[in-house]
């Protein structure tokens, strides 16, 4: 991996300010090309999101999380249909688990929302849960960022919710609703491990099947009994039933989704989210510069500390070694960029 | 705050392709055996399941930037389909993005099909292999010529609302 050195950070090269403004004027050609500069973080995607934060028009981020086969994709299929008739300007990132056995990965979140693929008030991106070099959660809060400066009204997020990553994008989401569905007795279990507690607002989806009414109940006892659901102070976690695919509850569901909105509004939360998400993000983005420095260092050390573990070396004394040499490299271009370093020089901000 | 160190983007970043299964037939499992060919190859592969519209491909292709748009047709309506494909993805200003075909194609309506600006046919009995890397050489080709990432947006019509 090459370390070049770029000493101007913060300024915009003339194609990205270009590509920036045609976004900002609707093209989906150019918010595609956005997204995939964010994707990874480097001296491009700093100096787009430092750029695009000031276009923040506060969309609602609405993160729906469960298990693989609640039905999530169609009822965000459907929730997209329901926001669009109430006049919002919808983007969904779809995140669609990769099978771990293979290299690449098969995403089919999207074709459940094919339908809105031509609206112009609509846009759907997926992104692999691995095999994004910067990590997912990067190139996820990354395009909700994009798509908040862009004029979407409502950003939707699909994740199964499991794995660190999907647990901070869900973080990034101003209401998270947990889908689940009838005859999941075990993944009830499951879900209550990890997302149960989580949630504003519980769907019991694929109502249409006898079975839903034991998940509701057992469901409705849970939270009365405050097993499940996030506490947030003046906001009691509501469920819901739906059926997807028979589009019923579908305006209640999206009727509760905005009365979370106005109730977060309300209180100051909106606001409070927008900074904490930004500020993951830094946080996320340092981690994996850093992670990069760590990488190169055991790329060159890989043979040294292969020799080290054959001869018995103490552990101890072979990660301080690795951490040295990262930790250098690190440092040296972290100086030397600061001391030729000019300040950051973004069109259109004083 | 002045200096990071730059990625490697573009070496590691993974091919993209769009999986679409057009016209009116029901049968996608040519169209699937190619996608899941693809993901094992290490690629990214955005499937959008049966009887889609260019115009729908076309969109998707360019909301998720991809790098080949790949398109299966049982229903030998591919001249006016393709067509269409193309029209939509040069209004959209994604012209870039190759598009490669598969199907019951004659092979008499390959050239005609080449010269529309289809950069592949893959004809039946053409092995996964020759497909991953036609996909592969055309997704390499386009990333060598510099991505243009100005786009113009001039060309684009009825965009927001
Ligand atoms: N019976 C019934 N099936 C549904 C419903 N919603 C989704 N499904 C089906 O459940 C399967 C998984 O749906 P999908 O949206 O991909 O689930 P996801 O993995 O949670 O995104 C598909 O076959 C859907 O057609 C519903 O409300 N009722
Ligand atoms: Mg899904």
């Amino acid at each position: 991996m090459q370390l070049a050195i770029n000493r101007v950070m913060g300024v915009l090269s003339p194609s990205v300010a270009t590509l920036i403004e045609e976004a900002r004027r609707g093209s989906i050609r150019a918010i595609g090309r956005i997204l995939t500069l964010l994707e990874e973080p480097d001296q491009t995607s700093l100096s787009i999101l430092q750029h695009i934060y000031r276009y923040s028009r506060g969309a609602q981020v609405i993160g729906v999380t469960g298990i693989p086969g609640a039905g999530k994709s169609t009822l965000v299929g459907k929730i997209i249909g329901e926001f669009r008739r109430r006049g919002y300007r919808v983007a969904v990132v779809a995140i669609d688990p990769s099978s771990p056995l293979t290299r690449g990965s098969l995403m089919g979140d999207r074709l459940r929302m094919q339908e809105h693929a031509t609206d112009p008030g609509v846009f759907i991106r997926s992104l692999p849960t691995r095999g994004l070099k910067g990590g997912l959660s990067v190139a996820a809060l990354a395009a909700i960022e994009a798509f908040d400066a862009f004029g979407y009204d409502k950003i939707i997020v699909e994740t199964v919710g499991v794995g660190q990553s999907e647990v901070d994008v869900m973080h990034a989401a101003h209401t998270i609703v947990v889908v689940t569905m009838p005859g999941a007795g075990d993944d009830i279990q499951a879900l209550k491990a990890g997302v149960m507690e989580i949630g504003d607002i519980y769907v019991v989806n694929k109502s249409d099947k006898p079975e839903a009414r034991q998940t509701y109940e057992y469901l409705s006892f849970a939270l009365e009994k405050e097993e499940v659901g996030r506490e947030a102070p003046g906001w009691t976690p509501r469920l819901l039933k739906t059926s997807a695919v028979m589009g019923q509850g579908i305006k209640e569901l999206v009727d509760t989704i905005e009365e979370h909105h106005r109730f977060i509004h309300k209180t100051g939360l909106a606001a409070k989210k927008v900074v904490e998400r930004r500020a993951l993000l830094a946080k996320l983005i340092v981690e994996s510069i850093i992670a990069r420095y760590v990488d190169e260092a055991f790329g060159g050390l890989v043979e040294r500390i292969v020799k080290a573990i054959e001869g018995n070396e103490p552990l101890p004394n072979i990660v301080m070694e690795a951490l040295r040499e990262a930790a250098k490299r690190l440092y040296e271009d972290v100086r030397s960029g600061t001391d030729g370093g000019s300040k950051a020089n973004i069109p259109g901000c004083s | 705050m002045s200096s990071l160190p730059s990625s490697s983007r573009g070496r590691g970043r993974r091919i993209k392709v769009l999986v679409a299964k057009m016209g009116l037939d029901g049968h996608d499992r040519g169209a699937k055996v190619v996608a899941r060919a693809l993901r094992d190859a290490g690629f990214e592969v955005i499937y959008t399941g049966l009887r889609q519209t260019p115009e729908q491909v076309a969109y998707a292709a360019v909301q998720e930037d991809v790098d080949v748009v790949g398109v299966s047709l049982l229903s030998g309506a591919h001249f006016p389909l393709m067509r269409r494909l193309i029209a939509k993805l040069k209004e959209l200003g994604a012209e870039d993005i190759p598009v490669v075909l598969g199907g019951t194609i004659p092979v008499i309506d390959v050239e005609p099909l080449k010269k529309m600006g289809v950069r592949e046919v893959f004809l039946p009995g053409t092995s996964l292999k020759e497909i991953i890397e036609t996909i592969r050489r055309l997704a390499e080709e386009r990333r060598a010529r510099g991505e243009t990432l100005a786009v113009s947006a001039s060309r684009e019509r009825g965009q927001g609302d």
